[in-house]
């Protein structure tokens, strides 16, 4: 019985064939579509449009790209972000990176307990972790009110949040939701290199010092690339942590810190879509050469079978 | 001199565990107290349960029960959106994986692409486009972009593609199952983990999500809690001394905010802890090739 369908199936026709596989496991992309046409594809599109135009629709060129990079506020915003990054960026390779390779070096039950802890602030994203953090700078009732009083001189809350510290206090808050999510990742490519291999080089008289660095880093260094690469985009968007430190500061820090919410007070406060739509396309920009680099560069992606 | 390594490395880690896990302790004491104890006693104190009570009283009263609301909004955005996307994105992974129809390699490329990039790099241009169609200030622009979720297209992509053998596929073909019954009867069956998977993310990142709802959104009835948060912390007059008038009357203190922060962050703490198995799982199985 199935043999002959089988055969049948065969000489239905090689026309026949072809053109049913041009169609084949579309129905089932089909209610995706819309959403990524919508909301991932045409956001980006109409944006260009946008940034390009004057809010008449007349073809500008560069115009509103030259404007908005002289606007007083872009520097500093764009500097804020990449200081803000740098540090974040540092933080995570040094102690993300170490933190994993100390892990896998005697594994336990002491450093899956470790893995769990650094793991649980994963839950605090978005509004809540920022607002954990205002209190722990609040010297009034931090728990670090040693540390802030006596290290970094902050007797009051205005003073810890001054302007100079901003881009740390960001990084840590970030680190500190992120890093323990980087840790299970790199931890688990880690449990990916073949025990073997640890076994000869120790054979061969490497301390645990070696391995760590001359084995183990090598083999992981495509995903380290991949945290790097996705953090700088990630960084470079920036907006919950300032626009909430404004708020909290009474206005103290400005509320165009952050070159995202640049982009965001020109569209809201002025009404200057087109400039708005020119700030969000720089950021989009770097994104996507981020997001294209991870794809094409460290293959860990697949996109074929 | 190898005892002294393994101590040190012993010494970092634990130094570790306390940075990270100290301001979770602290949040959880915080509403135990007065605002005034806060200061005085010892940060790490238990003050009492009649506290917690009482600091949830002042929220709740905040506005007449705004915060509930703002929870039940969050529910609605991140449970009806996460509806949506498992819906569109188990089958659409399915079609990627098992489809040879034209443009499969542009969709899954361009879906791989927008997943990698900062979803809040997309925010203003979304904002700029339901601007343009008169949608601001409609929860449909909260609901529709967070429907949209290719990491979630991109896990079941990946989980088809690597674990269900073609010849299963291939046999029921044979067998005379039709494209949507070999997927309702065969696939679908088989997605559990998946489903489990993108539920989770899909629910946090939606949960989690400031940005968006910041931007789209109108009125303080409609915002998710992340946003309500943002509004609880301007009326906190330790932040914020401009409202230190309203701050009494609304009775809105730091234990307040601390408590309003956690009560915030618990359906996360739930899903997360209950499915930290999967995801570990899936965090390490996704991206890996092969």
């Amino acid at each position: 019985m199935q043999v002959t369908r089988k055969r049948g199936l065969h000489a239905g026709g090689a026309a026949r064939k072809r053109d049913q596989s041009a169609w084949r496991g579309l129905p089932f992309v089909l209610p995706y579509l819309p959403f990524l046409i919508l909301f991932g594809i045409l956001p980006a599109i109409y944006a260009l449009s946008l940034a390009f135009t004057t809010s008449k629709g007349k073809f500008i060129g560069l115009k509103n790209f030259t404007t908005t990079a002289n606007d007083y506020r872009f520097g500093p915003a764009f500097e804020h972000v990449f200081l803000y990054t740098s540090v974040w960026l540092i933080a995570l390779i040094v102690f993300v990176v170490g933190l994993a390779l100390m892990l896998h070096s005697r594994a336990s039950k002491a450093t899956s307990t470790f893995r769990f802890l650094y793991y649980i602030p994963g839950a605090l994203a978005g509004a809540a972790s920022v607002l954990v953090w205002l209190f722990m700078l609040d010297p009034a009732v931090s728990p670090a009110r040693f540390l802030l009083e006596h290290v970094f001189g902050s007797t009051l809350f205005v003073q810890a949040i001054a302007p100079g510290h901003l881009p740390f206090i960001f990084a840590m808050i970030a680190f500190w939701t992120g890093a323990g999510g980087w840790i299970v990742v790199l931890y688990g490519a880690l449990n990916t290199i073949p025990p073997d291999l640890e076994e000869a080089a120790r054979i061969d008289g490497a301390g645990a010092w070696t391995i760590a660095l001359r084995l183990k880093l090598p083999m992981i260094r495509k995903w380290i690339a991949y945290m790097g690469i996705l953090s700088f985009a990630t960084g470079t968007q920036l907006f919950v942590e300032p626009q909430l430190v404004n708020q909290a500061s009474l206005g103290f820090v400005p509320d165009t810190w952050s070159a995202n919410q640049l982009a965001y007070q020109l569209a809201f406060r002025y009404g200057k879509f087109n400039e708005a739509a020119a700030v969000s396309v720089d950021l989009l920009l770097i994104g996507l050469i981020a997001a294209v680099l991870i794809v094409t560069r460290t293959g860990l992606f697949r996109k074929e079978d | 001199m190898r005892l002294t390594a393994r101590s040190l490395r012993f010494v970092i880690l634990a130094l570790f565990a306390v940075f990270f896990v100290v301001p979770m302790i602290w949040l959880f004491l915080a509403p135990t107290k007065s605002d005034g104890a806060l200061v005085t006693s010892n940060p790490f104190a238990f003050g009492s349960f009649h506290h917690i009570a009482q600091a949830w009283d002042h929220i709740d009263a905040y506005s007449s029960h705004l915060y509930r609301r703002w929870i039940s909004n969050s529910l609605l955005y991140a449970g009806s959106a996460t509806a949506i996307v498992l819906a569109t994105a188990v089958p659409a992974g399915y079609g990627l994986a098992f489809g040879t129809f034209r443009g499969r390699k542009l969709v899954l490329t361009v879906t791989l692409i927008v997943m990698i990039m900062p979803a809040s790099a997309l925010v203003l241009p979304i904002f700029l486009e339901l601007n343009s169609l008169k949608l601001i200030g409609n929860v449909l622009s909260v609901i529709l972009p967070f429907a949209f979720y290719p990491f979630g297209v991109y896990i079941a992509y990946i989980y088809y593609s690597t674990t269900m053998p073609r010849d299963v596929l291939d046999a029921a073909r044979i067998d005379g199952c039709g494209e949507w019954t070999t997927f309702r009867h065969i696939a679908l069956p088989l997605a559990k983990p998946v489903i489990a998977l993108v539920l989770f993310f899909s629910f946090v990142a939606d949960w989690n999500n400031f940005f968006l709802p910041f931007a789209v959104l109108a009125k303080s009835t409609q915002y998710p809690i992340q946003v309500g948060l943002s509004d609880l912390l301007s009326s906190t007059p330790s932040f914020n001394p401009a409202a230190g008038g309203g701050g009494q009357s609304v009775n809105i203190f730091r234990p307040e905010l601390a408590l309003a922060t956690l009560l915030a962050i618990v359906p996360v703490l739930i899903v997360f802890m209950m499915s930290q198995r999967a995801l570990v799982r899936g965090l390490l199985g996704g991206g890996v090739k092969g």
